[in-house]
């Protein structure tokens, strides 16, 4: 794998290696997946598809912002199965209290990433270990709180995000709403991480939080407050995941393995530093189409996991490459 | 399961005939002991490595047994009982400390009968301690639970093991010190439990379920399997049990689908068979937790709910009953929870108990269905606790 001996690419190969990787391996698995089940070519079929992607979407772009600033977040699962069990049993199915269900959730998310923040910045706990713990800690909670099995009912008005949609929408028929709330948060997530103050920052943070803090960034800061995104982040894919799935005691375990895996497609590096929000769209939509096939294949579950692993390996070892040669 | 061996050679010989390029088209039938319906089960290999034809043919005939005892209290009543000494254990006049090894409290069936067995021990003043212990669903766990709790003093051991083979050589030694033994729930390949309490069977629960849906959707009717996981033999004697009921009606089962207990991912793979059978004509679920989830994947596409099964899961009750839905019930008795210590109570009387305690297995029908359902309990809630009479429902249940 020696940069040095490799030929010049021609021009219109060049062309082709500029486009993020994480898209022609995205359309390589489209490809593949109409060909097996052409259905899936279908409007309805793709929308349905941005529909089930949207809460891992939601969590990865949370997830982004505190990579690129340098840490981890592994209590995203253990907080969206919270969400969904809370909602579930403070709403218990009136959906006259949705919204001040939904101002529980945001808060109690917020004050999640704060902790997390704040223990990883200024008692110094490696992010790892402190989000570990927080994981443990909120899995436990929700299992002493409920005794296991959940209680309460999800509001109907509560659901409808991550559930129904908009009728009688010209050629697509239905437009879940899911899909209106991912391009205001893909958008909104673009806008602060590339154009602000904020994100440039973020960047900065994890590039080099030495330099970044002789420059006058306040390091600490900047890092919790990409936890706090990213605990929001986590409330906003519970409300998704309930409304989608419904009322679960686990709904979103292994949530934060995926939303590390399709961040770390998307060729951000941990560590910090590097990372887009259009790249991370493209690494969700790539795991969920890769299971799709996989799916499609007949492929058991412990093959599937596998194989995600496999690919995030292989993400790992293509984005140390380029760092390698552009470095 | 404890006739496995028997098994071995049935499979032996089925797996020749696969290797011997009978792959593509079913098995010629009647070949050997295995029979017809046996060779249609080799279809799925990792299906066959867990099938018993005796085992089969014996929840087959059971499920139609009336079972010994008063029906309005089906834990304890039992099927084709074979009664076994127990005056040796016999622990009169003295409190006695029961000890309970629990593979796990991972999911709501087990929750609600937990509670369920807590409740039953106080309705025995003769028990003075009840010591659980739970294993997290970790069989190195469970093994060093049962060592220890040989040394707790306990006069009977419970003990729902968390896999069959790995915890059976545990539960010979918990046997050794002279300690009553007994296993309920899944099982272990050993007869040296005093009383080993379980109900009829995983074969019963999908072919039962089976029936319905191919009654329903007919010759050539395109059915959809959901599966929660593969290699589970509880599991795998479900599927077996649907299978050879669908070959044998003809029903085409046009995917047979893991969804590893998510129900977000069970929704998922409905929806897509939705997209690509717009004909789908019925689910068969290997368990209940994604019923609910199925039906909202049929909603949500505005489309017909198709007949579909589950289990007794009150979210899954209300959602049938409100939408009248066809559908069906296959139930794994929660009530077992109730059994276990019951069995132990009898052991350490002195009183005779079934060396297998074998309960009904009841099925949840539109007939029945107002039965099952529990007003006020929470959605996850099992109504097969057999629970609704003793002291403390609904509340220690978590329902009002």
């Amino acid at each position: 794998m020696s940069g040095l001996v490799e030929a010049r690419p021609r021009p219109g190969l060049r062309r082709l290696a500029a486009v993020p990787p994480i898209w022609l391996v995205l359309a390589a698995l489209l490809v593949v997946v109409v060909w097996r089940d052409p259905t899936f070519a279908q409007p309805a079929s793709l929308l349905a598809f941005l529909k089930r992607c949207a809460p891992l979407l939601v969590l990865a772009l949370g997830q982004l912002f505190v990579i690129v600033g340098g840490e981890f977040d592994l209590s995203v699962g253990a907080l969206v199965t919270a969400c969904v069990v809370i909602a579930a049993r403070l709403g218990d199915g009136d959906p006259g209290r949705t919204w001040w269900v939904v101002a529980v959730l945001a808060v109690f998310g917020a004050l999640v990433g704060l902790t997390n923040g704040l223990v990883t910045t200024l008692l110094r706990v490696p992010s790892f270990i402190t989000t570990l713990g927080s994981m443990l800690v909120l899995n436990g909670a929700v299992f002493l709180w409920t005794g296991g099995a959940p209680t309460g009912a999800l509001a109907d008005n509560l659901r409808v995000l991550g559930r129904s949609g908009m009728t009688g929408v010209p050629v697509v028929g239905q437009l879940p709403w899911a899909v209106p709330v991912l391009v205001v948060v893909v958008t909104g997530a673009t806008l602060l991480l590339h154009h602000t103050r904020f994100g440039d920052q973020v960047f900065a943070v994890g590039g080099g939080p030495r330099a970044a803090m002789l420059s006058g960034v306040d390091v600490w800061r900047i890092r919790t407050a990409t936890f706090v995104l990213s605990g929001l982040s986590a409330v906003l894919a519970g409300i998704l995941l309930a409304g989608f799935a419904g009322l679960s005691a686990d709904a979103g375990s292994g949530y934060e393995f995926q939303a590390i895996t399709a961040v770390v497609l998307a060729g951000a590096v941990l560590g910090g530093g590097r990372g887009t929000t259009v790249a991370t769209v493209g690494g969700v939509l790539t795991l969920q189409a890769l299971f799709i096939l996989l799916n499609l294949l007949g492929f058991a579950k412990p093959l599937r996991d596998s194989a995600e692993g496999v690919l995030v390996i292989a993400a790992g070892a293509y984005t140390a490459y380029r760092a390698r040669r552009s470095g | 399961m404890p006739k496995r061996v028997r098994t071995v050679t049935a499979v032996l010989a089925a797996l020749t005939l696969a290797a011997t390029g009978c792959s593509s088209t079913r098995p010629t039938g009647g070949t050997g002991a295995s029979g017809a319906p046996g060779s249609a089960a080799a279809n799925s290999n990792s299906t066959f490595k867990f099938f018993s034809q005796a085992d089969f043919d014996k929840q087959m005939a059971q499920r139609t047994m009336s079972a010994q005892g008063d029906p309005s209290t089906p834990w304890v009543q039992m099927i084709q009982p074979s009664m076994v000494d127990t005056a040796k254990y016999a622990k009169p006049g003295r409190k006695w400390h029961l000890c309970f090894s629990n593979a796990a409290l991972d999911n709501p069936w087990r929750v609600t009968g937990m509670t369920t067995m807590k409740a039953e021990v106080k309705l025995h003043p003769e028990i003075g301690d009840f010591t659980v212990v739970d294993a997290g669903g970790k069989d190195d766990k469970q093994i060093a639970d049962l060592a220890d709790l040989a040394a707790k003093g306990c006069d009977a051991i419970i003990v729902s093991p968390n896999t069959t083979s790995a915890l059976t050589p545990a539960v010979e030694r918990a046997c050794r010190t002279g300690v009553p033994v007994v296993v309920f729930d899944r099982g272990v390949t050993t007869d040296c439990p005093v009383s080993y309490v379980h109900p009829i069977g995983g074969y019963a629960f999908g072919a039962a379920a089976a029936e319905f849906i191919a009654q329903r959707v007919g010759k050539g009717g395109k059915v959809l399997a959901l599966r929660i996981l593969p290699g589970v033999d509880v599991l795998e004697n479900r599927w077996a049990g649907a299978k050879i009921t669908f070959d044998k009606a003809g029903v085409n089962v046009v995917g047979v689908e893991f969804n590893n207990a998510d129900p977000a991912k069970a929704k998922g793979i409905v929806s897509d068979y939705i997209q690509r059978f717009p004909d789908l004509a019925g689910v068969w679920l290997d368990a209940g937790f994604a019923s609910v989830a199925t039906v909202e994947a049929f909603q949500d596409a505005g489309r017909k709910v198709p007949p579909l099964t589950g289990e007794d899961q009150q979210d899954f009750l209300n959602l049938w009953k409100k939408q009248n839905l066809t559908a069906f019930g296959s139930v794994y008795p929660v009530y077992q929870w109730r059994t276990g210590v019951i069995a132990a109570t009898w052991i350490l009387s002195g009183r005779q108990v079934p060396k297998e305690w074998v309960l009904p297995q009841p099925t949840i029908t539109a007939d029945n269905l107002d039965r099952w359902i529990d007003p006020g309990m929470p959605p996850l809630f099992f109504s097969s606790c057999g629970c609704q009479q003793m002291p403390g429902f609904p509340q220690a249940w978590g329902g009002r």
